[in-house]
């Protein structure tokens, strides 16, 4: 079956030139785009039409286009990732636009995450919370034997389901306090349930907490949008776990 | 320490071990309260108001409650001054993803609105009870010891002020909305919870809200009905 064909479409995209830069809207119209695009080949599509016109195409964050490597961002119309739940930008179909509809594109409006240029932001701040304790220091060698290393099956998923976590920031932009904890509860859980992760675990979680409040993310207050909003469902009970790592080492100090 | 206290978690702990005390504190005023409801002579409640003004155990507990709320109202106009910091520059279409009402996303403005209930309900009871005196509060008949007539000075309210009566529902509400949220979050918070209790806890919460909601509303709504 063939794909429908928009014939109209309205992107109302954020404009700024550089970081110190005002921002503004800027509204362009983009026609004949197959609801079977995806919305970054959209976004490709209008570039083109730009670039032919002569103006500044719009500076987007893209790179495997399969979900998988966390680049791609994007606010669309009111939603981390736009208007479908468990994908990321670059797995969003046209199909879930309507003809002449407008589509508001923003980038992730957090602090911690200052614009470069348009729609891309700088995401380095999850890199330094990673870095401030989200690591292992025993050297784990190869892949090993099945049912070599003592940890429960149900530990394992539990560690996998978090380590499903890109790093793409959609819980922080979408959190009401810009709070990266989700992404934090992620990067302690898939620890926190391996063995491999016990011998930092007293200081990971206060170290990366501390570079969290830090870094100027806000705090959690449990709302569980970042959890709606991410593409890999990563649950807000990784949070508890979080939290009660922080508090068993704060109080063991 | 230090750092406990002003980290966000640090905060947090405290908004959540507060917020449980003072649950715990709503639990034991709506249970007393309920006794306006099951005994129209008013001797009961007057009886419950008695001992919760004498027993020394209440006294001791009476400004520590005070401190749970003082703590609860300031450490959440900190916390949420710093979240709204952390984002500088707001989105032009919104947040669509959680619905606009969700007690989750106005838990400060649902408590501000609280504070401003307390602030009334503490006029219309607590400084009568304590400072300036009622000529309702005089000594109830058929009662052997000296004790205020609390039962008059509530009745009075709630049968000869309807509007009293609408920000006695309305608070009772919100009340129950805000713990709907509040009591799963503080376990969460305080990392007692999972993938299990986290569904467990949210039910429960719901429960509670709707318990108190309709407990606290319960009360100004018979009066106005029966009397």
């Amino acid at each position: 079956m063939a794909d429908k064909i928009l014939n109209k479409i309205y992107v109302k995209v954020w404009r700024q030139n550089n970081p110190t830069a005002k921002g503004r809207f800027e509204t362009y119209t983009v026609e004949n785009i197959s609801q079977g695009n995806s919305f970054l080949e959209m976004i490709d599509i209008l570039n083109d039409q730009l670039i032919q016109e002569g103006k500044d195409p719009i500076a987007f964050d893209h790179d495997c286009r399969e979900g998988i490597c966390g680049m791609c961002s994007l606010y669309i119309n009111g939603h981390a990732h736009g208007p479908d739940t468990m994908v990321t930008t670059c797995q969003l179909h046209m199909r879930k636009f309507n003809e002449g509809q407008t589509i508001t594109v923003e980038p992730w409006r957090v602090g911690a995450f200052p614009v470069i240029k348009d729609v891309m932001v700088d995401r380095t701040a999850f890199e330094k919370i990673q870095q401030a304790g989200g690591f292992v220091s025993v050297n784990t060698g190869g892949v090993p034997d099945g049912n070599t290393i003592p940890i429960s099956q149900d530990d394992a998923e539990e560690a996998m389901d978090a380590a499903a976590c890109i790093g793409c920031g959609a819980c922080a932009a979408t959190c009401k306090n810009s709070s990266a904890m989700l992404f934090l509860a992620a990067k302690v859980s898939q620890f926190a349930k391996l063995p491999q992760g016990q011998v930092e675990a007293k200081r990971r979680a206060k170290a990366m907490y501390a570079k969290m409040d830090e870094l100027g993310f806000g705090g959690c207050t449990n709302t569980g949008a970042c959890e709606l909003a991410c593409p890999k469902s990563i649950s807000i009970a990784h949070i508890a776990r979080l939290n009660r790592e922080y508090l068993k080492a704060k109080i063991a100090d | 320490m230090s750092n406990f206290l002003s980290a966000s978690i640090g905060r947090k702990v405290f908004m959540s071990l507060t917020g449980l005390f003072l649950i715990s504190f709503l639990t034991l005023h709506l249970t007393l309260n309920l006794l306006l409801i099951f005994d129209d002579s008013g001797i009961l409640f007057n009886q419950a108001a008695n001992f919760m003004a004498t027993n020394p155990m209440i006294k001791i507990m009476e400004p520590i409650l005070a401190l749970g709320f003082i703590i609860h109202i300031i450490w959440a106009g900190w916390i949420t001054l710093d979240n709204m910091r952390a984002r500088p520059q707001g989105y032009a279409s919104g947040d669509q993803l959680l619905k606009w009402w969700a007690p989750s996303k106005n838990m400060f403005i649902l408590g501000g609105m609280i504070l401003v209930f307390l602030i009334l309900h503490i006029f219309n009871f607590w400084v009568k009870l304590k400072i300036t005196g009622d000529p309702l509060l005089a000594n109830p008949t058929g009662t052997a010891t000296q004790m205020h007539n609390t039962y008059a000075l509530v009745s009075n309210l709630f049968i000869n002020f309807p509007l009293y009566d609408a920000l006695y529902v309305l608070g009772g509400i919100l009340v129950g909305l805000h713990i709907s949220h509040g009591f799963w979050s503080a376990f969460q918070t305080i990392g007692l919870s999972n993938i299990n209790w986290m569904k467990r806890l949210k039910c429960l919460a719901n429960l509670i809200g709707i318990i108190f909601a309709i407990g606290f509303s319960a009360i100004p709504i018979y009066f106005l009905l029966k009397f």
